[in-house]
This record gives structure tokens, C-alpha cells and sequence, in this order.
């Protein structure tokens, strides 16, 4: 194994982690806020990744250009599912909002499966094996270019959160519902957008995915079980926590790739999550929601 | 006692079934029923009675499933005995998962996901370990009609097995409910705080609930592994799995004894009553899963046994 190897490893990890962390900080945004695990935010990344690979293949649009148009409507979405589905339970018993995102989740994947077929869909873009050399090691552009835009829509909704108005609404309900409500937000809306900025992460992590990653009713799944892991690692609700456990888990995968062949390196992943959970269940960087 | 009577009734009834009906197809159905019955009322024991939801439970049912074959095939074991081996390998890893999560005060939403992760482990490792077939699974190689074996040449035989199994299940179950250990789970289920400050230790009470949880749904999976005379780490281990075994009590109701039965009983009737529609399209009876589950969050939030109570108690109250 040489340090080529490993660098260029390293890179994809990075690389990787970035698209992790954007789906991550949709998850967390809504937990933050609503304190709702949408164990339907890997359906909702699906959803996206299909309407970009049609979007690709019928009107020949480039997948970082149909950004422009999945991701209001991924906003539109997630804004009128919060409305419809998960408002109605955000006052009852955790388990019950569980189950309804678990339901909601189910019902989106298995849809896809009747609509689309299980086959595997690949989207080649003329750019698809084109790398960039950096020092020793040579990035893939796809690659490169979703990281970029992941760190670029963070860095975005990192300053909308601290610097517009509805920002500081949607900190304030998360901080405190009723309080919020008291102050004249509101809270409803609130839900609803936060819901929509979420879906629309995790839009926008799917589309960047297309041209590298296959398309698939169940594809969600595989990166959401990772996003799970790194916002529980970096503390749910916590933004920069994200960022750092997508990164962090990004690396580890990569890595581990390295050392154990196939899914075998997932169990690495597993094992950090569950370690994580029983000796900082508040996460690397969270502390508020143990 | 007429509901007794009733009862044996009932009773009867399911027993004389594969005797008057010959349909291979009516046994097969009835026969899945009283299975998703079994392992949901094993998912209950925790998730319903001790209120811990766990999203991973197709862990215990895959080690079950597996435990039985492999001592099968590798070492000539019948699954009758197997089938115990699974349940206690399912116990073992039930006290060590659960001691880890319990230990740490992991509830709701943490503790769902800590079990699906445990679960996801066993199904990489299963898929990768060439020792327990890989990602193409186990076939359990068929003798003919060899009772000794649990292999029957005729379906009946399952039939009869799997109602055995739940009789003596619900029978357990009642059981337990009127049972301190019973009221101790409902008791942390309805206040953990207010159920350790009255001198309950919750560590071990959902210990106790978690093993015997296991050990059901590990019996389920072992029975399982016999019926089809296969298992792979998907089937065994998969996500969807486990919400196959939480979804029938959910929506029965979570909780209560007959919660279990007659979540398997609607969906199962559901299931046949849009057969021919599933049938053309694969996927569909788990989109109608997912509405279903949806409207029972909202509409029965506390599962159909929820709903029957509450008219009881409108009736007595109006009466």
C-alpha cells in the first residue's frame, strides 16, 4: 500500500464526507427544530436523485444545472409534507412521530420500486472520469465538484441561520417552542420551512451524488443509515457537529475501504455509532440533547 | 363462562381448519398470520409491555434463523433443538445489546437506532462471512418428510406447529401481563422516574423484558428458516424485516395481548384483499404498509385494541 493509495483515499473520504454532512445537516435541522428523527430523509434524497437522472436523460439537463430546479421544488415538497404529515404528530408520544416518518418512508421507497423498478440506474455525464490533479493525487471531478457545492450550500445556510430574520426565528423555535410562539413566530410556518430547507439539503446532496452514484429506490437508505450515524456522532441538532462527523465518517469509510474489501468497511461505521451512542449520546460536539 | 367458551370455540375452529379445508394456499396464508402473530407478540413483550421501541428486532429473528440451520447443515443438529440454541444465542446478544443501551440510559429514538444499527452489523457480517453462506444465504437441504428434522411433506404439519407455538406464546404472555415482572414493564413504560423511585430497577426489568423479547422472536425466525427452508442475511437481518415485526402489533395495539393477533389478522386480510393488485407490482403491499401505518399513527394512536377500548369505555360511560 503505498502513500498514494492511502492519500488519494483520504481525498475520496473527504470528498465523500462532505456529501454526508450536507445530508446529515438537513437531518439535523429538522430534529433541531421539530425534534422529529425523519427516518424519511434518505426517501426524500431518492426522490431528488430520480428527478435529476430523468431531468438528465430526457431533457438533457446538466445535474448540477437541474439543481436550479430540484431544489425549490424539494423545498415545496418537504414544506407541504411537513404540513400534511408531520405537524399532525408533533405534539404526540415519540414513538408515534417515529413511526410516522418510518410510514412515510415506506410508502416513498416502495413507490419509487412500482414506478421506477428495482434496477439500478447509472448517469454518465461527459465528465464523469475526468479527474484534477492535486499534489500526488488525482480527484475525480463529480466528486470534487459535489464537495464543493456541499461546502457551499452549508456555508449559506450557516449564514442564513445566524444572519436573516427567519434564521433567527427558525433558532428561536428550536430553542423554544412555545416561548417562540409567545414572541409573535410563527412556529407553524417555522416547522414547515425548516422541513423544507432539510428536504432541500438533502436534495441537493442527491442531485451532486448522480453523477458518481447509482440510482435506486432503495439508494437512500445507504447514505441515510450513514447520516444517522454522523449526527448522532456529532450531536443531533448540532450544525457544526454535523459537518464534522460527515467529514470524520467520510474518512472512516474511505479508509476502512483500505483495510476490509466490500461492505465489510460499513461495519466500521456501525461500530462507531453504536460507540458513540452509549459513551457520548449527546455527541462529539452537542451537549443539549442527551 | 361464556368467553371461555368462546375461546375454546375459537380454538377449535383454527385446529379443525386444515381438516376441512384442503387449500394449500388458505393453510399457507393462515399459517404466515399466526407467524407475524408469534414474532410480533415477541416484538410486544418489549416494545408493547416494557415500551421500548426497538427498530432492530429482525437482529434476534436472523440469529434465531440462522442458529437453527447452521447447526443443521454444519453440524447435523435437528432444528428442534436449534431452534433453543438460536433463542439462547439471541438471549445472549439481547443481554449484551441491551445492557449496553439500558446501561447508558438510551431511550426512545436513541435506543430504536442503536437496535437498527446492531442489527445492520449482523447483516454485513452475515453477508461477508463465507461460513454462514454469504450474501447468498443458507439453504437448509430437505430430507423429505422427516418430522425429527422439522421438515414435513405436507404444509399441514407447519400449520399446526406455528398455532402450537402462539397458543402456548399467548398463554406465556397472559401470563406475564398478570405478573409482577408484568406490572413492572408497564410501570417503567408508563413513568421510568416515578417506576425507580417505588423501588423498581429499570436496568434489570427491561433486561428481563429484552431477553425474553429475544428469545420469541429468535423461536419465530428458527420457524421461519424451517418453513421456507431458507434464510440470507436480507430476510434474516434486513431493516425491512424489522418493520415487518413491529408493524402488526403497532397496529393492532402495542401493549395488549390480543394487539399482536389482530394486527396479523387485518393486515393479513388486507394482504389477501389486494392480492392480485400486489401481485403485478412488487412493492405496493409495503406502499400500502406505509399508509397504513401513517393513518394508524394519526387516526389510532394507540393501536386498534386502543380504539375497541376506548369505545368500551364510551359504552360503560354512557350506559
Amino acid at each position: 500500500m503505498t502513500a498514494e493509495v492511502v492519500l488519494s483515499s483520504l481525498a475520496n473520504g473527504i470528498m465523500l464526507g462532505g456529501l454526508y454532512a450536507l445530508v446529515a445537516l438537513g437531518l439535523t435541522l429538522i430534529f433541531g427544530v421539530m425534534k422529529v428523527i425523519n427516518f424519511a430523509h434518505g426517501s426524500l434524497m431518492m426522490l431528488a436523485m430520480y428527478a435529476t437522472f430523468w431531468l438528465a436523460t430526457t431533457a438533457g439537463l446538466d445535474p448540477y444545472l437541474s439543481l436550479l430546479l430540484t431544489l425549490p421544488a424539494a423545498f415545496a415538497f418537504g414544506y407541504a409534507i411537513q404540513r400534511a404529515v408531520i405537524a399532525p404528530v408533533l405534539r404526540a408520544p415519540e414513538h408515534n412521530q417515529l413511526l410516522m416518518t418510518l410510514g412515510l418512508a415506506l410508502f416513498l421507497d416502495n413507490l419509487a420500486l412500482v414506478v421506477f423498478t428495482a434496477d439500478p440506474r447509472t448517469l454518465l455525464v461527459a465528465y464523469s472520469q475526468t479527474t484534477v490533479p492535486l499534489g500526488p493525487v488525482r480527484l475525480n471531478l463529480p466528486r470534487l465538484l459535489a464537495f464543493g457545492g456541499a461546502l457551499l450550500i452549508s456555508g449559506l445556510l450557516w449564514l442564513f441561520l445566524k444572519t436573516t430574520d427567519l434564521g433567527r426565528a427558525l433558532r428561536a423555535s428550536s430553542e423554544e417552542r412555545d416561548g417562540a410562539a409567545l414572541c409573535g413566530i410563527p412556529v407553524g410556518r417555522v416547522h414547515a420551512m425548516a422541513f423544507g430547507i432539510g428536504t432541500a439539503c438533502v436534495a441537493a446532496a442527491g442531485g451532486m451524488a448522480v453523477p458518481f452514484f447509482y440510482v435506486s429506490p432503495e439508494v437512500g437508505n445507504t447514505f441515510v443509515i450513514t447520516a444517522f450515524v454522523v449526527v448522532v456522532l456529532g450531536g443531533l441538532g448540532s450544525f457544526p457537529g454535523a459537518l464534522v462527523g460527515g467529514l470524520l465518517v467520510g474518512v472512516v469509510e474511505s479508509l476502512g475501504g483500505l483495510i476490509f474489501h466490500g461492505s465489510l468497511a460499513q461495519i466500521g461505521i456501525f461500530a462507531l455509532f453504536v460507540a458513540v451512542l452509549l459513551v457520548r449520546p449527546a455527541g462529539l460536539l452537542g451537549a443539549r440533547h442527551a | 363462562m361464556p368467553r371461555t367458551a368462546a375461546w375454546l370455540a375459537l380454538l377449535a375452529a383454527a385446529a379443525m381448519v386444515p381438516l376441512v379445508i384442503r387449500s394449500e394456499y388458505v393453510i399457507g396464508t393462515l399459517t404466515l398470520m399466526y407467524f407475524f402473530a408469534f414474532v410480533g407478540q415477541g416484538w410486544n413483550i418489549l416494545g408493547g409491555y416494557a415500551g421500548q421501541f426497538s427498530f432492530g428486532h429482525a437482529l434476534f429473528f436472523g440469529i434465531g434463523a440462522y442458529t437453527s440451520s447452521l447447526c443443521f447443515l454444519k453440524l447435523g443438529l435437528t432444528p428442534w433443538v436449534g431452534m433453543w440454541l438460536g433463542a439462547a444465542v439471541a438471549v445472549g446478544v439481547g443481554l449484551v445489546t441491551g445492557h449496553l443501551s439500558f446501561r447508558y440510559g438510551l431511550r426512545g429514538a436513541y435506543f430504536a437506532l442503536v437496535m437498527l444499527a446492531f442489527a445492520e452489523i449482523f447483516r454485513v457480517a452475515a453477508t461477508n462471512w463465507d461460513f454462514v453462506g454469504g450474501s447468498f444465504g443458507i439453504l437448509v437441504p430437505l430430507q423429505g418428510h422427516a418430522p425429527r428434522l422439522f421438515q414435513f411433506g405436507d404444509k399441514r404439519y407447519f400449520y399446526y406447529v406455528i398455532l402450537a407455538m402462539l397458543l402456548a406464546l399467548t398463554w406465556a404472555v397472559a401470563r406475564l401481563e398478570r405478573s409482577r415482572l408484568g406490572y413492572q414493564m408497564i410501570a417503567i413504560r408508563e413513568n421510568e422516574a416515578a417506576a425507580d423511585a417505588l423501588g423498581i430497577n429499570p436496568y434489570r426489568v427491561k433486561l428481563a423484558a429484552m431477553a425474553l423479547s429475544a428469545a420469541v422472536t429468535a423461536l419465530g425466525g428458527a420457524f421461519y428458516a424451517q418453513y421456507f427452508s431458507y434464510i440470507d442475511p436480507a430476510i434474516g437481518f434486513g431493516p425491512a424485516n424489522s418493520i415487518e415485526i413491529l408493524l402488526r402489533p403497532i397496529i393492532g395495539g402495542a401493549g395488549t395481548l390480543w394487539g399482536p393477533l389482530l394486527g396479523a389478522l387485518l393486515l393479513g386480510l388486507l394482504g389477501e384483499g389486494t392480492r392480485g393488485l400486489v401481485k403485478s407490482y412488487a412493492g405496493l403491499h409495503l406502499m400500502l404498509y406505509g399508509v397504513i401505518l401513517m393513518g394508524a399513527v394519526v387516526f389510532l394512536p394507540r393501536g386498534v385494541m386502543g380504539a375497541l377500548r376506548s369505545l368500551g369505555v364510551g359504552a360503560a360511560e354512557r350506559a
